[in-house]
C-alpha cells in the first residue's frame, strides 16, 4: 500500500514536471493546438465528470453553459474596432475591462447553471439526459435565431485574452500555462470537494437518493448545488475557450460540439478527473492527427465512442486499471462502479446492475 | 384575422409534423425505456434515402416506401445488433444511439454533402388549395401533412387499443417480466416496436423533407423536436405526443410570427412550467 502511494507520488511529480517544462521543447502548434486545447476540453469535461461520476447525473446540457459564457465574454469586453470577424452591426458589445467580462461570465453560467438545475433535478437517468439535452439544444437555437444580442448564425467575433502585468496571454506560452494553472486548480477544487461533507453527501445521493433522503439530506437542493458547481466549471471553460479560438457562436454548441463533451468523458471514463485530461487528449490528438489522414474523423470518434460505450464503460482509464489489475492479482477482479449500467428506477441503487446481466428482460423491480 | 388564420394553419401543420417524428420517438420509449437519441437521424437518413429513390424513379410515394422500409430494417438492425445485448440498461443504450447520430450524420454529410435537397411531390398534393375562408389559398402538401399525421395518429391508437399485439404491448409496458412469463416472446414485441418507430421516423424524414427541405442540422431539430414533445406531452404516451407535437407547433409558429426570434424561448418557458407542475408531463405517468 505504502509502496503504491510512493508511485503514485512520484508518477504525478513526473507528468508535473513534463506538463511544466512542455512548452520550453514543444512547438507552438503542439503548445497550443495540442496542449492547451486538451487542457481547456479537459476543464469542459471536468464539469460533466463531476456530475457524472459523483452526482449520478448525465447532462448534455454543458456545451450550452460554456457557450453563455463566451457570449457574455463576447458581448462585454470586445469593442467596436476590434479586428475580429463576424460582429454584425446589430449587435451592441460593450470594451469594459477583461475581469468585468470574466467575472460576468462565470456569474451567468452558475446562474445559468441553477435555473437548468433547478428545472432538470427531480429527474435521474436518461429522463436527466433528455431534459438537459433539450435544454441545451434551445440555447443552441436560440443563439441560432437571436440576432438582437446574439448576433445570430455568426456570433460574436474578436474576444482577446487579456494582457496581465505584461503578459500578454495571446502568445502560445503564456496561454499555456493560464490554461495548465487554471486546470490544475480546478482539478484540485475538485478533488478537495468530492471529500467535503458536500461531496460525499453528493456521492450518496448518486447511489442512494431514497436512503440519503431517509437519513435528512435534502436531496434536491444537493443537486442542484452540485449541478450549479459544474456550470460554473463549464464557464470557466467557456472563457478560455473563447480566448482561443477568438469567436464564438451557435456552431460552438450545435449537436456536435454538445456530443463532443459527452464524447470526451466518456473515453477518458467518467470515474476519475484525469479521465477527462486523457479523454480530452485523445479526443484532440484525434482531431488534429486523423483529421490529415481522412475526412471521415467524427465516424472515427464515434465508431471509438460507441467502442467504448459498448465495452469499456470506465474508458482509456477503466482499461488501465483492467490491465493494471491484471498484471497485480491475475483475473480476480474487483467488480466496478459502472455508472453506465444505472438505472433511472426511483429506488436509486439498482442491485442487478453491478452483475453481469442475461439476455432476458429487465427485472427492474419498480418498488 | 388572414395572418391569424395562416398561422394557426402553419401551426397545427407544424404540429402534425412534430407528432409524425415523435410518435415513433414516444413508442420506443414507451415499452422499451430506451431513448433513442438517433431519432433525428432516422429523421434524416430515411428523407434522403426517400429522396434518392424519388428522385430514381420520378414517384414520390416510392419514395415514402423507401424511407419508410430502409428505416423498419435500420431500426431491426440498430435494435438487436446493438441494444439487445445491453437491454436494460438504460444510460448506456442512449449512450449507443447518440454514438451512431455522430457517425450517421457524418456519413451522411459525406454521401449528401451539406447542400438542401427538395422533393418534387405529385400533382395531387401540390399547389395551393382555395380554403373558402377570407379568399384564402394554402399550400396542399401542408393539408396533407395534417390529414396524413391524424390517419397515422388514428392507426396507430387502433393498433395500441384494439388488437392483440397493441394489448401485449400495453401490458408490456406496465410489467415486461409478467408478460414474459405467460409466454410472450417479448424480445419480438421489443423489435417489431423499434422497426415501427423508426419506420415512423423514416416517413416522417419524407413527408417533413418534401415540406420543407433535407440538410445536415434537421437530425438535430427534429430529435430535439421529438424530445421537448415527449418531456411536454408525458413520455411513453401516444395521445400525450400528439397534444405535446400541437402545442410545441402553434407556439413555434405563433412566436415566428408576433415575436420573432424568442420562439425558443417560449418553448423553454412551456417546458418550464409543465416539469414544475406535472414532472412526468401532461399525460405521463409519475416514472
Amino acid at each position: 500500500m505504502r509502496r503504491r502511494r510512493l508511485l503514485t507520488s512520484a508518477a504525478a511529480a513526473v507528468l508535473a514536471l513534463f506538463l511544466l517544462t512542455f512548452p520550453l521543447y514543444g512547438t507552438d502548434f503542439q503548445v497550443v493546438q495540442i496542449g492547451a486545447q486538451s487542457l481547456l476540453f479537459g476543464v469542459v469535461a471536468l464539469s460533466l465528470v463531476f456530475l457524472a461520476g459523483y452526482g449520478g447525473m448525465v447532462s448534455l446540457a454543458q456545451a450550452a453553459i460554456y457557450g453563455l459564457a463566451g457570449y457574455t465574454i463576447g458581448i462585454l469586453t470586445v469593442s467596436h474596432d476590434a479586428p475580429g470577424l463576424g460582429i454584425g452591426p446589430f449587435v451592441v458589445t460593450h470594451p469594459y475591462p477583461w475581469w468585468v467580462g470574466v467575472l460576468a461570465a462565470l456569474a451567468v453560467s452558475a446562474a445559468i447553471a441553477a435555473l437548468f438545475g433547478l428545472i432538470a433535478v427531480r429527474t435521474q437517468g436518461i429522463y436527466f439526459l433528455m431534459i438537459t439535452l433539450a435544454l441545451g439544444m434551445i440555447v443552441y437555437f436560440f443563439a441560432e435565431e437571436n440576432y438582437a444580442i446574439l448576433n445570430g448564425h455568426g456570433g460574436i467575433g474578436g474576444e482577446r485574452a487579456p494582457t496581465v502585468a505584461g503578459v500578454a496571454f495571446t502568445q502560445p506560452r503564456p496561454f499555456y500555462y493560464l490554461c495548465l494553472a487554471v486546470a490544475a486548480v480546478i482539478y484540485l477544487g475538485l478533488k478537495y470537494i468530492i471529500r467535503s461533507p458536500f461531496g460525499l453527501a453528493l456521492q450518496g445521493i448518486r447511489d442512494n437518493p431514497r436512503r440519503m433522503r431517509a437519513l435528512g439530506f435534502w436531496v434536491e437542493a444537493h443537486r442542484v448545488a452540485g449541478f450549479t458547481l459544474a456550470g460554473f466549471i463549464a464557464g470557466v471553460g467557456g472563457v478560455l475557450g473563447v480566448w482561443y479560438y477568438q469567436t464564438i457562436s451557435p456552431g460552438s454548441i450545435d449537436l456536435t460540439r454538445t456530443i463532443n463533451i459527452l464524447v470526451i468523458a466518456v473515453i477518458g471514463g467518467m470515474v476519475s478527473f484525469e479521465g477527462a485530461f486523457l479523454g480530452a487528449l485523445a479526443f484532440t490528438l484525434v482531431n488534429n492527427f486523423a483529421s490529415s489522414y481522412t475526412d471521415r474523423y467524427n465516424t472515427v470518434i464515434g465508431l471509438t465512442f460507441l467502442l467504448i460505450v459498448l465495452f469499456s464503460p470506465n474508458g482509456i482509464v477503466g482499461l488501465v486499471q483492467s490491465v493494471a489489475r491484471y498484471g497485480v492479482r491475475g483475473l480476480a477482479r474487483e467488480p466496478r462502479a459502472d455508472i453506465l449500467a444505472q438505472s433511472s428506477s426511483p429506488g436509486g441503487a439498482e442491485p442487478t446492475a453491478a452483475l453481469p446481466r442475461k439476455e432476458e428482460v429487465d427485472t427492474t423491480v419498480e418498488s | 384575422m388572414a395572418d391569424f388564420v395562416l398561422n394557426t394553419l402553419n401551426g397545427l401543420t407544424a404540429g402534425a409534423l412534430y407528432f409524425l417524428v415523435a410518435s415513433g420517438f414516444t413508442l420506443i420509449f414507451g415499452l422499451m425505456r430506451v431513448v433513442n437519441l438517433a431519432h433525428g437521424s432516422l429523421y434524416l437518413f430515411g428523407g434522403y434515402l426517400g429522396w434518392s429513390v424519388a428522385d430514381a424513379t420520378g414517384n414520390w410515394v416510392l419514395g415514402i416506401v423507401a424511407g419508410a422500409l430502409g428505416m423498419l430494417v435500420t431500426g431491426v438492425l440498430i435494435q438487436q445488433v446493438l441494444l439487445r445485448p445491453i437491454q436494460g440498461q438504460d444510460l448506456r443504450e442512449a449512450l449507443v444511439t447518440i454514438g451512431l447520430s455522430i457517425v450517421a450524420a457524418d456519413l451522411l454529410l459525406a454521401h449528401y454533402g451539406g447542400v438542401a435537397y427538395q422533393f418534387t411531390t405529385p400533382d395531387a398534393i401540390s399547389g395551393g388549395t382555395d380554403l373558402h375562408i377570407l379568399g384564402l389559398f394554402y399550400p396542399t402538401f401542408r393539408l396533407f401533412i395534417l390529414v396524413f399525421a391524424a390517419a397515422l395518429g388514428v392507426l396507430l391508437w387502433l393498433m395500441l387499443n384494439r388488437t392483440r399485439l397493441g394489448i401485449i404491448v400495453r401490458a408490456a409496458i406496465d410489467d415486461r417480466a409478467m408478460v414474459s412469463a405467460l409466454g410472450i416472446n417479448i424480445q419480438l414485441i421489443f423489435a417489431l416496436l423499434f422497426a415501427l418507430g423508426a419506420m415512423l421516423a423514416g416517413i416522417a424524414g419524407v413527408v417533413g423533407g418534401s415540406a420543407l427541405s433535407l440538410s445536415p442540422g434537421e437530425d438535430g431539430r427534429y430529435l430535439l423536436a421529438s424530445l421537448i414533445v415527449v418531456i411536454i406531452g408525458g413520455m411513453g404516451s401516444l395521445e400525450g405526443a400528439a397534444i405535446g407535437a400541437l402545442i410545441v407547433g402553434l407556439v413555434e409558429q405563433y412566436a415566428l410570427a408576433y415575436a420573432s426570434t424568442y420562439a425558443e424561448i417560449l418553448i423553454f418557458a412551456i417546458m418550464v412550467v409543465v416539469l414544475a407542475v406535472r414532472p412526468q408531463g401532461l399525460l405521463g405517468r409519475p416514472a
